[in-house]
């Protein structure tokens, strides 16, 4: 049997299986077997490439038994340290681990590069320009992702901006882009250095692109790169002309470019914007007082008066998730429902940390995916709710964003919470948004706050309904 | 049998890299907001794919810069591949309707 062939006709299966498994994604009710459709895919694919090993280069023979053992390991201490974390992670957690992984891809069509550039191997402007390109964007996609993990994960607070950066960064683009141009124009017979120089500034550009960043916008940045590695895989594909590396490469590149342009439109910026502006940096001044007063309430009178309710939305946000309330809410949920009152989860876009986080945080907690509603499918009902509850979430549930021009979110979607008849938001403190934006919500007349930390809350809440007895 | 690998150049290549891009356009197009965590762990997962040209650099390396370098690129790939697959399917996994969750 022709191993070239065997190669083949496994990487032809593999791509089928990867766009058959993204379909099946798509819907919450076949999501489960796609991943699983794409993984047999992806085992097929690693298997068949060791058939590699049969036909390799003149010059690789003498080493093949090392390089096999390398391989190897490579691929059981990879495969080892991802799957050990990966079912270790926490839910809240996972914005930062995806970032991670997908800086590894990164790194890895970068090291692709690097491979074919330092060993002569690549020839031909086209296969020369996508090997470099390629790099280039591996390299940054890695740097990048790595700043994007360490932000997320707070191992990295500050946020580095100086009035030039955005200047320092477009020289260094600059350079980047002409020493690109250098290795392509002697046909990539350059000495090792100026690949050194190369790969090092890339490296170094992805993080000065990054770390002036804030937090709220990183998941725009992971998305971003994401659709980075997977254009830079596809490249580096044509460049080894295989046909596995340039579909699910390019696949990923452009999925990941939409989902970046859908996250991005969610929050009412450009994509443009979240990498370039210095957005998160707010004066107090410039916002102005802000009118009537903030009224607490009890977390127990909130939960009976829910409990008297015929509609209840709950807005959730990050906050939910970092109190680890979320299941205390579901039981909360079960209670009211039990209790014959209607309710509905109204999920902001960006809620959470990634857009679809809040959704993943629920399912978590076993919350069905059927009274869980996107924005613009449930924004209409809440003039119809008696009860609003908004829970760890800010700047989502701003009605400033539709009305006053002067605000620094105006034009966000947001939850239209302040049109039920009633709105409870608990709050850990009289503190404000990721953005630092004061929030109208919790000034309006409709407004009562429940102060105090979620979980907590969602106990007390459920202990007030339960002491009201057997209410079926 | 005679087989040797198409090569993938100029025109051909460019149908691929155009064709593979509407596909990821079209199936994201769709998606509901509610998977778009798990979608972009799953897109992560399919460009750890990488792993597999990797493997074939390490492989072809003749001298020790290259086997080092691709022994990074084999291990970062398959941390990509495996830790993509891993959380997406942890994930997809608690997705479950009204009627399966009642029942518990």
């Amino acid at each position: 049997m022709n191993a070239a062939l065997l190669i083949d006709s496994s990487y032809f299966i593999a791509a089928f299986l990867f766009i058959y498994g993204l379909k099946r994604m798509s819907s919450p009710l076949t999501a489960r077997s796609g991943i699983v459709v794409a993984g047999i895919g992806m085992v097929l694919a690693v298997l068949a490439s060791f058939l590699y090993t049969l036909d390799v280069n003149d010059a690789a023979k003498p080493h093949l038994s090392t390089n096999l053992t390398l391989a190897l390991i490579a691929l059981a201490l990879g495969l080892g340290w991802a799957w050990r974390s990966g079912k270790k992670v926490a839910m809240t957690e996972m914005p930062q681990m995806v970032a991670l992984y997908n800086g590894m891809g990164g790194g890895a069509a970068a090291a692709i590069a690097a491979i074919e550039l330092i060993g002569y191997k690549t020839h031909g402007t086209v296969s020369l320009s996508l090997a470099v390109l390629g790099g280039l964007i591996g390299a940054v996609a890695l740097s990048g992702s790595l700043i994007a993990w360490a932000k997320l994960d707070g191992r990295i607070n500050k946020t580095l901006r100086f009035g030039a950066l955005q200047l320092v960064n477009g020289s260094l683009l600059l350079v980047l882009l002409a020493i690109g141009v250098y290795i392509i124009w002697h046909g990539g017979m350059v000495s090792w250095p100026v690949f050194a120089a190369f790969f090092a500034l890339a490296l170094i550009y992805g993080v000065m692109m990054t770390m002036p960043i804030g937090g709220a916008d990183m998941p725009v940045v992971i998305s971003l790169y994401n659709a980075f590695t997977g254009l830079a895989v596809g490249f580096e594909g044509y460049v080894l002309n295989n046909p596995a590396l340039m579909i699910a490469g390019m696949v990923v590149g452009s999925a990941g470019s939409l989902l970046t342009l859908l996250m991005a439109k969610a929050m009412n910026r450009s994509v443009a914007n979240v990498l370039f502006s210095n957005f998160g940096e707010l004066s107090d001044e410039a916002q102005g007082d802000m009118a009537g007063s903030q009224k607490p309430i009890d977390a127990s009178d909130a939960g009976i008066n829910m409990r008297y309710a015929g509609k209840v939305i709950i807005a959730p946000g990050y906050g939910l998730a970092v109190a680890q309330a979320q299941h205390k809410l579901y039981e909360l949920v079960k209670l009211l429902q039990d209790a014959g009152v209607e309710v509905k989860f109204a999920i902001h876009p960006v809620a959470g940390r990634m857009p679809g986080h809040m959704n993943v945080l629920l399912a978590e907690a076993g919350v069905p995916y059927d009274i869980i509603f996107d924005m613009e499918d449930i924004n209409g009902e809440f003039k119809e709710a008696d009860v609003a509850i908004v829970i760890g979430a800010n700047d989502t549930v701003n009605p400033a964003a539709r009305t006053n021009k002067s605000s620094p979110i105006y034009g966000m979607p947001v939850l239209n919470v302040d049109m039920a008849k009633q709105v409870y938001v608990v709050k850990r403190g009289q503190g404000k948004g990721y953005s630092g934006v004061e929030n109208a919500l919790f000034y309006a007349d409709n407004t009562q706050m429940v102060y105090g930390d979620a979980q907590k809350v969602m106990v007390s809440m459920i202990q007030a309904i339960k002491s009201l007895g057997g209410g079926h | 049998m005679d087989y040797t690998t198409t090569i993938l150049t100029g025109f051909v290549a460019l149908y691929i890299f155009m064709l593979a891009a509407f596909t990821g356009f079209e199936i994201i197009g769709r998606v509901p907001a509610i998977l778009h965590t798990p979608l972009m762990s799953g897109s992560n997962f399919i460009h750890g794919i990488v792993v597999v040209g990797a493997l074939w650099a390490l492989l072809n390396a003749s001298s020790l810069p290259e086997q080092i370098i691709g022994f990074v690129g084999v291990l970062l790939g398959a941390g990509n591949a495996a830790g993509g697959y891993v959380v997406t399917e942890r994930m997809l996994q608690m997705f479950k309707p009204s009627s399966k969750t009642n029942k518990e």
